[in-house]
C-alpha cells in the first residue's frame, strides 16, 4: 500500500498522458485509481494475468493502458474540423481505431490475419453451439469475402476495404461513453 | 373562401390525375370508368332494389339482394378500389419517383371522393375512427413492431423517447398556447375555442405519423440512425398523443373551473401509468406468443394465425383497459419476433412476414386513399384562413425548435452527435398522419364548437405535410447530402467485427471500471440467452442462435440459389448440377487444401502455396465460364441421353392437395419400389460401361490438360482426369488444393449424372473415414503421385489431428476426392461417379447405397 502511495501519478505525467491520449485531467485520475486497483502485483504494470483476451494489453504500465483506452475516446467532432496536418493523428481518430480492431485478430502481429488467427477468434466469438468443421468453413469464408489479392490473408487494406462498406459504424462501435 | 379551397383541390387533383394517367391512359381510365360505373351503379341499385322486392309474387329463380350483401360488398369494393389506384399508381415508376407513393394515394382519394360526391351530391364515405382504429392502424403498427431492428431501437431509445415524449408535449403546448395567444390577439377573428381546446387540438396535432413517415422515408433510404430516430419517435408518440389526447379530452369534459392541482397531477399520472401499462400489456401478450409458438408445430398450418390473432388482442386489451392500444401492440411485435422465427417453422415465418406486409401495406393504401376521399365533402370545410396558416406555420417551425434544442442536448451525451443536416430532416421528417384525422374526427361536437374547423384544418396539415414534404424530401435530402443508408449485403467479417466490438466495449467498459451501455447489453444478453431463451425458445431453436453461423448459412443459401438459376438459365438441369458440385467442393474444400497450405508453409513449397488459394471468391460465376463452355456440348448429350434413359415418368398423383394440414404430396409406395429398382439396373449398366473404361467427357478432358501442364510447377505428369479442370482457377491452379480440386471436378465430370452432392445429406460419413488418406498411399496407382506426395508432406499433421478435419470433409461432401484418390475397389467409385439421377432420388439411393 505504502509502494503505491508514493507512485502517485505526478503532474507532469498527466499533463503528457493528457496530450496524447485527449483525456481530461478528472478522467486520468479517476482511470489511475481503477488502474492501481487492478494491478494485483503492485508493480506499476498491468499483465497478463491481470487481463486475459485483450493482446494489447500484455504487460502495460499506465501510460500504456491510457493509450489504450484512448482507442475507445469518441471522436471529437471540432478536433476533426480544425486538424492541423503537422500534428499527429490522435489515437481515437477512425484510422487508429481500425487498426486496434486489426491487431485484435492478427494475434501473431504480422500485419496480416491469417485462417488460424481467424478461427481462433471465431472459437472465442461464436457460441459453443457451432461445431469446429462449421468453424473452419465460416473462417475460410470470411477470408475470401475479404481477401482481394488472393494471398490467403487478410491484410490491413483488405480489412479497412470490408469495414468502409458502412454496415459497421466504426465510430460508434469502437466508442465508449468515459465517465468523469 | 370555401369554394376556392375547393377548386384548388380540384385541380390538383386533376393535374395529378394526368400525370398519374398519361403513360397508361388506356388502363387507368378503364379502371376509373370502371370504378366508376359500379359506384353509380350500386346506388342506382339501392332504388331499384326496394322496388323490386315489394312485389314479389312467386318463387324467384334469382333475386337481386343488394342490401343484404351491401356492407361486405362496399368495404371489398373498396379494398378493390384502392389496391388497384396503387397499382395504377406504382406502374409509373418515373412518377413515383418524383412524388412520393402516399402523396399519390391522397390525390387518388381525392379523384374517387370527386366521382362519389358528384354521383351522390354528398360524402357517403370517410374514414371513421372506429375503422380506422380498430381495422386500420393495427396492422400497420404490428407490422413496425415486428419488423422493428431492435438493436438498433435500443441503442438510440433514449434519443428516441425523448423526442417521443417531451417532443411532443413540447409540440402540443406551444402550438396551443401560440394558437390561443393569437386568437387573444386577435389574428383569427371570431372564434368559440377555450385555452383547454387549444391544447386539445394542440395535442392532436403534435403525432408524428408512422405510416405517413414510412411511407415516405422508405424511399429515401436515409442512413439508420436517422431513420430509427424518426421512425421510432413517431411510432411511439402516436401512443404518447393519444393519451395526450384522452387528458385533454377528460379535461375539456370537466370544464376550466373545475380542474385543480390534483387533477393536473392525475392526468400526469394517468399519462405514465396510460403509457407504461399498454407497453407492458404488449410484453405480456408478446412473451405468450412466443410461448404459444413453442408447442405449434404440429398445426403448422395455422400457427402463423397466434401471431396476428394474439397482436390484435394486445391492441384491444390494452384499449379495454384504457391503456395506450398502439405502444400494446408495438411492443407485443418487438418482443415476439426474435423467438417466434426461431420458434417457428421456416415457412411460417415466411408466411407471418409476408403476411404482416401484406395486411400493413393494404390498410396503408387503404388510409391514404380515405384520407383523399373524405377531403371531398362539403361540411368539413370551415375555412379560416388565420387559424388555418398560423396552425400550419407552428406546426412547422416548433417542430424545427423542438428538434433542434431537444438533439443539441443529446448530443451532449451521444457517442456520434447528430450532425445538423440529420436534424434538419428530423424535423422536415415530422409528417402528420391518419392518426391526428382519426383523433379530430374523434371530437365531441357538443363539447368543441368549432370541430369542423379543427378537423378541416388537420385535413389541410395532413396534405401539407404528406404531399408538400414528401415531395420535397428527396430533394432535400440529395442537396444536403445526409449520409445514405448503405445498401451493401452483411459480409461475414463486418458481422464477426461488430461481435468482436461488442465484446471488446464490454471489456474496456469494465476496465476502466464503469457500468456503461455495453455493460448493461451484455448483461441483458446474458440473463436473455439463460433465461428468457430457455423458457421461449424451443431446444431446437435455442442451438442455432449465432449470428456469426446464421449470417454463414444465409450467404451459403443464397450462393445455392443463384448457382441453380444461373444453371437453370442456361438450359441445362444436368449442368446445374454438375456446376453445383463443383462450386462447392471448390468452396467447400477451401478449407481442407487451406489447411494444407498453413502445413505446407514451413518447408520448400511454401512459396506456391500461398498463392494456390482460389483468388476468385468462390461466389463469382463469371470464373467458371470458361470450363463450362468448354464442358457443355459433350454434357449436353449425355445429359439428354440420361434424362431418355431414367427419367421415370410417373403419372403425378396428388392427393393431398385439398388437405388442409399438408402441402407435400406423398409418393406411391409403388412408385418409389419402381424408381429404386430402375436406378440399381441402371447403375449395374453404368457399372459394367464404367468398368470397360468409357467414360463420356474424355475428350474435354484432354482439351483442358494442355493449358494445365505449363502451370503444374512440380512438373508431374497428371492424369488427364486430376487436372483437367484446373485450368479454370487461372493463375494459381497448382499444389495440393488446385490437385484436389481439379480432381474432384473431373470425378463429377465422368459421373455427369450424379445427383448434386453438395446438397445432400451425408450417407454414409463412417466407410468413408476408415481409409484415412494416408493409410491409402500403397494403393495409390499412377496418377496419384501427387497427391501421394502431399499426402506425404502433410505427415507432421498428426492422425488424430487430420481425423478432426475428415468430418469438416465430410460434410462439405469433398469426401469423394479421397474415396477416389484411395480406396482400393474400384467397385464403389463406379458406382459412384455414374450413377443416374432419377426424378426422385434420394430415397432409391439411400437404400442402395448404405
Amino acid at each position: 500500500m505504502g509502494s503505491r502511495a508514493s507512485r502517485l501519478l505526478r503532474e507532469e505525467e498527466i499533463e503528457e498522458i493528457k496530450k496524447e491520449t485527449g483525456f481530461s485531467h478528472r478522467k486520468i485520475t479517476r482511470l489511475y485509481r481503477r488502474f492501481t486497483s487492478l494491478d494485483k502485483g503492485e508493480n506499476g504494470t498491468l499483465s497478463r494475468e491481470d487481463f486475459q483476451r485483450i493482446p494489447e494489453l500484455d504487460q502495460v504500465n499506465f501510460r500504456g493502458f491510457m493509450r489504450t483506452l484512448a482507442h475507445f475516446r469518441p471522436i471529437d467532432q471540432d478536433n476533426e474540423k480544425n486538424k492541423n496536418p503537422s500534428a499527429t493523428e490522435p489515437l481515437n481518430s477512425r484510422t487508429n481505431k481500425l487498426l486496434f480492431a486489426f491487431r485484435l485478430y492478427d494475434l501473431d502481429r504480422d500485419g496480416k490475419i491469417s485462417r488460424d488467427e481467424l478461427l481462433q477468434v471465431l472459437r472465442m466469438i461464436v457460441g459453443v453451439n457451432v461445431s469446429d468443421e462449421e468453424l473452419g468453413s465460416i473462417a475460410d469464408r470470411t477470408i475470401q469475402e475479404a481477401d482481394t489479392n488472393g494471398d490467403g490473408y487478410i491484410s490491413f487494406n483488405e480489412f479497412i476495404m470490408v469495414l468502409e462498406k458502412g454496415n459497421v459504424d466504426v465510430e460508434q462501435m469502437m466508442s465508449i461513453w468515459f465517465l468523469h | 373562401m370555401l369554394r376556392c379551397g375547393y377548386a384548388l383541390f380540384w385541380l390538383l387533383g386533376s393535374v395529378l390525375l394526368i400525370c398519374v394517367v398519361s403513360p397508361v391512359k388506356g388502363e387507368a381510365v378503364v379502371t376509373r370508368e370502371g370504378s366508376h360505373l359500379k359506384l353509380s351503379e350500386s346506388s342506382h341499385s339501392n332504388e331499384s332494389q326496394h322496388g323490386h322486392s315489394s312485389n314479389i309474387t312467386g318463387i324467384p329463380i334469382i333475386s337481386f339482394k343488394w342490401h343484404h350483401v351491401e356492407t361486405p360488398y362496399l368495404v371489398a369494393f373498396w379494398v378493390l378500389v384502392s389496391f388497384l389506384g396503387k397499382l395504377v399508381i406504382e406502374a409509373n415508376h418515373h412518377v413515383t419517383s418524383v412524388i412520393p407513393e402516399s402523396a399519390l394515394l391522397i390525390c387518388f382519394g381525392f379523384i374517387l371522393g370527386g366521382m362519389i360526391w358528384a354521383a351522390d351530391k354528398v360524402q357517403t364515405f370517410r374514414l371513421t375512427p372506429t375503422v380506422f382504429f380498430f381495422y386500420l392502424l393495427p396492422q400497420v403498427i404490428l407490422d413496425a413492431g415486428y419488423h422493428m431492428p431492435n438493436k438498433l431501437f435500443f441503442t438510440n431509445l433514449g434519443g428516441i423517447l425523448v423526442h417521443a415524449v417531451i417532443g411532443t408535449c413540447w409540440n402540443a403546448a406551444s402550438l396551443g398556447l401560440s394558437l390561443w395567444g393569437c386568437q387573444m390577439g386577435g389574428a383569427m377573428g371570431d372564434l368559440d375555442i377555450g385555452l383547454l381546446q387549444y391544447l386539445l387540438f394542440g395535442s392532436l396535432m403534435a403525432a408524428v405519423d408512422p405510416v405517413a413517415v414510412i411511407a415516405v422515408f422508405e424511399q429515401v433510404h436515409v442512413n439508420d440512425v436517422l431513420f430509427i430516430m424518426v421512425f421510432g419517435e413517431s411510432l411511439l408518440n402516436d401512443g404518447v398523443t393519444v393519451v395526450l389526447f384522452n387528458v385533454f379530452d377528460a379535461f375539456v369534459s370537466l370544464g376550466g373551473p373545475k380542474i385543480d392541482a390534483a387533477e393536473i397531477i392525475k392526468g400526469i399520472v394517468s399519462f405514465f401509468v396510460v403509457a407504461f401499462g399498454g407497453s407492458l400489456v404488449g410484453l405480456v401478450f408478446g412473451l405468450l406468443i412466443s410461448l404459444l409458438t413453442r408447442c405449434t408445430k404440429n398445426i403448422q398450418i395455422i400457427e402463423p394465425g397466434f401471431i396476428f390473432v394474439l397482436g390484435y388482442l394486445s391492441y384491444l386489451t390494452a384499449e379495454m383497459l384504457s391503456l395506450s392500444a398502439i405502444l400494446s401492440i408495438v411492443f407485443c411485435g418487438m418482443c415476439c419476433q426474435k423467438y417466434i422465427n426461431a420458434n417457428m417453422d421456416e415457412n411460417s415465418v415466411q408466411t407471418v412476414r409476408y403476411a404482416m406486409k401484406a395486411f400493413a401495406n393494404g390498410s396503408e393504401t387503404i388510409i391514404f386513399v380515405f384520407l383523399g376521399i373524405s377531403a371531398i365533402d362539403k361540411v368539413i370545410w370551415v375555412w379560416n384562413t388565420g387559424f388555418i396558416l398560423l396552425t400550419l406555420l407552428f406546426v412547422l417551425v416548433y417542430r424545427f425548435i423542438g428538434v433542434f434544442f431537444l438533439t443539441w442536448i443529446l448530443n451532449r451525451y451521444r457517442l456520434v452527435p447528430l450532425e445538423f443536416v440529420d436534424q434538419v430532416i428530423m424535423s422536415y421528417g415530422g409528417l402528420r398522419g391518419a392518426v391526428a384525422y382519426g383523433l379530430a374526427v374523434m371530437l365531441d361536437e357538443n363539447k368543441i364548437k368549432e370541430k369542423n374547423l379543427m378537423v378541416c384544418t388537420t385535413l389541410i396539415v395532413v396534405y401539407f405535410t404528406v404531399i408538400l414534404q414528401g415531395i420535397t424530401m428527396k430533394p432535400l435530402v440529395m442537396w444536403l447530402k445526409v449520409k445514405r443508408a448503405a445498401v451493401t449485403e452483411v459480409s461475414l467479417l463486418e458481422k464477426l467485427t461488430n461481435k468482436m466490438f461488442n465484446h471488446t466495449l464490454v471489456a474496456i467498459e469494465d476496465i476502466s471500471g464503469q457500468i456503461g451501455h455495453n455493460y448493461m447489453r451484455s448483461k441483458w444478453k446474458y440473463f436473455e440467452e439463460n433465461w428468457m431463451s430457455w423458457i421461449l425458445m424451443k431446444p431446437s431453436a435455442r442451438k442455432k442462435q449465432d449470428q456469426v453461423f446464421d449470417v454463414f448459412h444465409q450467404l451459403n443459401l443464397k450462393d445455392a440459389m443463384e448457382y441453380v438459376t444461373e444453371g437453370e438459365r442456361r438450359g441445362s438441369l444436368e449442368f446445374v448440377r454438375n456446376e453445383n458440385s463443383i462450386i462447392d467442393f471448390k468452396k467447400k474444400s477451401e478449407s481442407e487444401s487451406f489447411d494444407i497450405n498453413n502445413a505446407n508453409m514451413s518447408n520448400d513449397h511454401g512459396a506456391m502455396s500461398t498463392t494456390s488459394r482460389d483468388p476468385i471468391p468462390s461466389v463469382s460465376l463469371e470464373m467458371h465460364e470458361q470450363i463450362m463452355k468448354a464442358v457443355r456440348e459433350a454434357e449436353a448429350i449425355n445429359a439428354h441421353h440420361l434424362l431418355d434413359q431414367h427419367l421415370y415418368k410417373s403419372r403425378k398423383q396428388h392427393r393431398h392437395r385439398f388437405s388442409r394440414s399438408h402441402f407435400d404430396i406423398n409418393r406411391d409406395e409403388k412408385e418409389v419400389q419402381e424408381i429404386f429398382q430402375r436406378t440399381m439396373r441402371n447403375r449395374l449398366k453404368s457399372f459394367t460401361s464404367a468398368k470397360m473404361g468409357v467414360k463420356p467427357p474424355k475428350t474435354i478432358v484432354k482439351h483442358t490438360q494442355k493449358e494445365q501442364q505449363q502451370k503444374m510447377p512440380n512438373g508431374k505428369s497428371m492424369d488427364k482426369a486430376k487436372t483437367s479442370y484446373s485450368g479454370d482457377e487461372g493463375s494459381e491452379g497448382d499444389s495440393a488444393s488446385g490437385y484436389d480440386q481439379s480432381y474432384m471436378r473431373a470425378t463429377y465430370r465422368a459421373g455427369a449424372g450424379i445427383e448434386n452432392p453438395a446438397f445432400m445429406p451425408d450417407l454414409d460419413p463412417m466407410d468413408l473415414l476408415q481409409i484415412p488418406p494416408w493409410l491409402g498411399e500403397s494403393e495409390l496407382d499412377s496418377s496419384m503421385v501427387a497427391l501421394s506426395h502431399r499426402a506425404q508432406v502433410d505427415l507432421p499433421r498428426t492422425p488424430s489431428n487430420l481425423r478432426r478435419l475428415a468430418p469438416l470433409r465430410i460434410s462439405t461432401r469433398s469426401t469423394d476426392s479421397f474415396t477416389l484418390e484411395n480406396i482400393p475397389d474400384t467397385q464403389q467409385m463406379d458406382s459412384d461417379q455414374l450413377q443416374p439421377p432419377p426424378p426422385p432420388p434420394r430415397p432409391p439411393r439411400d437404400d442402395g447405397y448404405v
